[in-house]
């Protein structure tokens, strides 16, 4: 590392937020996507404020890349550093500052597990509803950066549905708030709607160091419904079936055979291992209504072909499900050395198709694939399961996950619900936007980072990168990037 | 028509001609005067997809409000959001632009949270789709919910895409006579508890609460809360600011601010559990908006002005550079709306 940023890192730290030893940087080279590794020049984890905007302010001068990283559970190298850069970890801003009960609202630093919140809310009847399966490790920084969801999306919405305010640093050290006004609270706030541009940005447009979230009334009755089926089509055709009818469950899941046999071997969730797929449909809401909607959910599902629906016994069988849902990528991770999380949305009603196209392209392949996804959202995660040390299969298995989300742009869907673009999507994305929408990010991150040294790299493929696929999105039958050259 | 409104733009862009983009016209009230000339797109309308299954409703944004929440209907799904029309010929697009959303806002969310995606035509004659038709969707930044609320600055809309979502089962409003004081504690006490609130107003005297779900979830809320059942007009009165507390001709302040804040001097109706307070008042705009910050609010000079000074809240200085950034991200050339939001931008 350069002598002048090391010596003014040391000035603006104390000795134990600033690493720079190999072994000390090694945890901090991958976040949850380990197939992509880089050892940064140095990892940095401020206390205070003034330490972080210091660390942004001496990297703005040094001209050297800083890439945010929270807790490192993100799915797509978003938190990957760069062997020129450093690592701002939010980890040391871990403190909740406030739960206002009256308000409905939490104020936390950034570092704090999403869990965290819920369970310093229970106290007042409170939770935090974006529940992503990683809530136990992921940091509430890292799911606005992601704009995380979780299985209880299709009622309660995404991050952006539930931050109320943020405060940011800049890449130039300004404290900015969006969303709220001196006190958080307030539902809108003046100007242009930057909490929500915030919302998803991956760490490209600025340094999230406060969160206000909203806090939920803890609905009087949860109750989850488990639908066998004996194909995963019906499976699908089932999950337009209910929304069809009015009914918006807290959560409507799905988990093909595969899926659904390794979670049973890994939590006991005590799923019927024959089926081919399951629904988990949650309804909550005032006891009597929850009673009701379950009547017409059972009856929808075996309208729809469900071969077996049960409803959880207690609350005690309620969490045993859901554990075997929110337990499905490690369980998966137990029957293969390695697996490739997809994250395509596609729009519901093409979930049969999707699935059965996938089902034709693993055979093709010659991988096995898990289907456990938020079916209710429309947000597949197909695994598809592959050894790293067999030659030529890590290749195989991207090629595999390309194709899936080729086919999810095709039927008019997106590459990323939920895990972002990060770098492990970027050459997919340009399947996504035309030279003119790539453009206007790249104009947008400008605007907040001229200097280009938010978490470079990620998230918007450059230009080039894309006429080097030749797989830009076309419109209008205009032949993409005219003007550069082809390789 | 598309490409009418494409070659319009482009000659704005080579002749740096500012342009006022107009289309139901019930809004213009709304943000500051726009210097420019006009751009009217409502006769880009129509050209509806729509899938009651999948909750999700894609036009063009200059078809008419009234069409698209009757269509809506007629398949027992709604806009959540409520938003109010102010003109039989209120747009989507409007919505989109002016981001306003009605009582339902607190618990149903806002047009921003169910605007899915839209496509835009920007500042450099560009047609971008920005977002899309899906409900989870993190490619690229979020720049469709960026537009909402932004007035037109930043392009103009051709298409939108939102979530829509079913129609409660039963709905009922309740009435209760009682102090300011006395409601607001009401509304802090219920807001804690699992009940279906879906709009409340404070007015002169009376609560007035609604009351949304499935029937047995409603009845059994009902027997919790009290108070006499009431007809449902008041929810459109204030959603279309039909009431007469809208109509006094004194200038209309809108405060946004944390639902639990004490109330504001001169407060006069109170919505969305507490968070929006409407003022009509003569006091200096510096009174107002010193008041509303110091409880964490924002202030809106809504209606009553002549839209030269600052409507909206002012903003600190570096949020304000990085609003002129953005927006010359999206028109480098100053075309869009320019002083509608805030001077200069
Ligand atoms: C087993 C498993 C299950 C998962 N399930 C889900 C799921 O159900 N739903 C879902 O959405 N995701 C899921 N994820 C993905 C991941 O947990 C989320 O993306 C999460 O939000 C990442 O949070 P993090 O704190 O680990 O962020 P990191 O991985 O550390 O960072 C993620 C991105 O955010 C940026 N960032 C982090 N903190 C900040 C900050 N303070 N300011 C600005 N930028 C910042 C980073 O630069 C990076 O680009 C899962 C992951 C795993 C491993």
């Amino acid at each position: 590392m350069n002598h002048g940023l090391h010596t003014a890192l040391r000035a603006a730290l104390p000795t134990h937020a600033l690493l720079v030893e190999a072994e000390a940087l090694r945890p901090y080279e991958c976040d949850g996507l380990s197939a992509y590794r880089q050892v940064p020049l140095a990892v940095c984890l401020p206390e205070t404020l003034d330490q972080a905007r210091a660390v942004l302010r001496i990297c703005g001068e040094h001209r050297v890349p800083v890439v945010a990283r929270g807790a490192g559970t993100g799915l797509s190298g978003g938190a990957l550093p760069i062997a020129s850069g450093v690592v701002l970890s939010l980890a040391r801003f871990n403190r909740i500052l406030a739960i206002d009960p009256d308000n409905r609202l939490a104020r936390v630093q950034p570092g704090v597990r999403n869990l965290a919140i819920s369970e310093a809310a229970a106290p007042y009847g409170l939770y935090y509803a974006p529940d992503p399966s990683s809530q136990i490790a992921c940091s509430i920084g890292g799911n606005v950066a992601e704009n995380s969801g979780g299985v209880h999306c299709l009622k309660y919405g995404l991050t952006v549905h539930n931050v109320l305010a943020l405060k940011v640093l800049t890449m130039d050290g300004e404290l900015l708030e969006m969303g709220g006004c001196g006190k958080p609270g307030a539902l809108d706030s003046p100007g242009y709607d930057l909490l929500a541009l915030l919302t998803g940005s991956e760490g490209l447009l600025g340094i999230v160091v406060e969160v206000t979230v909203k806090l939920l009334v803890k609905p009087e009755r949860a109750q989850v419904v488990l639908a066998a089926f004996d194909s995963v089509e019906t499976a699908g055709t089932a999950v337009a079936a209910i929304i069809g009818t009015g009914i918006l469950p807290a959560g409507l899941e799905m988990m093909d055979n595969l899926s659904i046999r390794a979670a049973e071997d890994f939590v006991h969730a005590g799923y019927p291992v024959d089926a081919a797929a399951i629904l988990l449909c949650e309804l909550d809401g005032a006891n009597a209504e929850v009673s009701e909607q379950i009547m017409a959910a059972r009856e929808v599902l075996f309208a729809a072909g469900a071969t077996e629906v049960r409803t959880a016994e207690d609350e005690a069988q309620r969490m045993k499900f859901w554990a075997g849902r929110k337990g499905a990528f490690p369980a998966v991770g137990r029957i293969s050395p390695d697996y490739y999380c997809m994250d395509g949305t596609i729009p519901r009603r093409h979930l049969a198709r999707v699935l059965r196209r996938i089902g034709e392209l693993s055979t093709q392949y010659g991988l096995r694939v898990a289907n456990v996804f938020h079916a209710g959202d429309g947000n597949l995660h197909p695994l598809i399961l592959f050894d790293a040390n067999q030659p030529g299969e890590m290749k195989k298995a991207e090629d595999f996950g390309s194709d899936i989300l080729r086919l999810c742009v095709e039927v008019g869907g997106t590459v990323t619900g939920e895990h972002g673009i990060g770098v492990e999507k970027l050459d997919a994305s340009c399947s996504q936007f035309s030279a003119e929408e790539l453009t206007q990010f790249h104009a947008v991150k400008a605007a907040f980072d001229p200097a280009g040294l938010l978490n470079p790299g990620k998230a918007v493929p450059t230009l080039h990168r894309c006429a080097e696929m030749g797989r830009m999105h076309v419109q209008g039958g205009k032949l993409p990037f005219p003007e550069l050259p082809r390789f | 028509m598309e490409t009418e409104l494409i070659e319009r733009v482009q000659r704005a862009i080579a002749s740096r001609t500012p342009l006022c983009i107009q289309a139901g016209g019930g809004k213009a009230f709304y943000g500051r005067a726009c210097r420019g000339e006009p751009l009217e797109v409502s006769g880009h309308r129509g050209d509806i997809r729509y899938e009651p299954s999948e909750l999700v409703l894609t036009a063009r944004a200059g078809t008419p409000l009234a069409e698209i929440e009757a269509l809506l209907a007629a398949n027992n799904q709604m806009l959540p959001f409520e938003p109010p029309h102010f003109s039989p010929h209120a747009t989507l697009g409007g919505m989109v632009a002016a981001g306003l959303s009605g009582p339902r806002r607190p618990w149903g969310g806002s047009v921003r949270d169910a605007v899915l995606g839209v496509k835009l035509l920007n500042g450099r004659g560009e047609v971008l789709r920005l977002g899309g038709q899906v409900m989870k969707n993190v490619a690229g930044y979020d720049l469709s919910r960026l537009m909402v609320g932004a007035l037109g600055t930043l392009g103009v809309l051709l298409e939108v895409s939102v979530k829509v979502l079913p129609r409660p089962a039963e709905e009922i409003t309740l009435a209760f006579e009682m102090d300011a004081t006395h409601a607001a504690a009401c509304l802090i006490e219920w807001g804690r508890r699992p009940l279906p609130l879906s709009a409340t107003l404070f007015h002169d005297g009376r609560l007035l609460v609604r009351l949304s779900g499935s029937a047995q979830g409603v009845r059994a809320a009902r027997a919790a809360m009290g108070g006499e059942e009431t007809d449902h007009a008041i929810w459109a009165g204030a959603r279309e600011q039909t009431l007469p507390f809208f109509q006094t001709g004194a200038p209309l302040w809108r405060v946004s601010l944390p639902a639990a804040a004490p109330a504001l001097p001169g407060e006069g109706l109170s919505e969305w559990g507490g968070a929006l307070r409407w003022i009509a008042s003569d006091q200096p705009a510096a009174t107002i908006r010193h008041q509303a910050a110091a409880v964490g609010g924002h202030a809106t000079l809504f209606r009553g002005h002549d839209g030269h000074g600052e409507v909206f809240h002012p903003l600190p200085p570096a949020l304000l550079a990085l609003h002129r950034r953005v927006k010359q991200a999206f028109d480098p050339h100053g075309i869009f709306n320019p002083g509608r939001l805030y001077q200069g931008l």
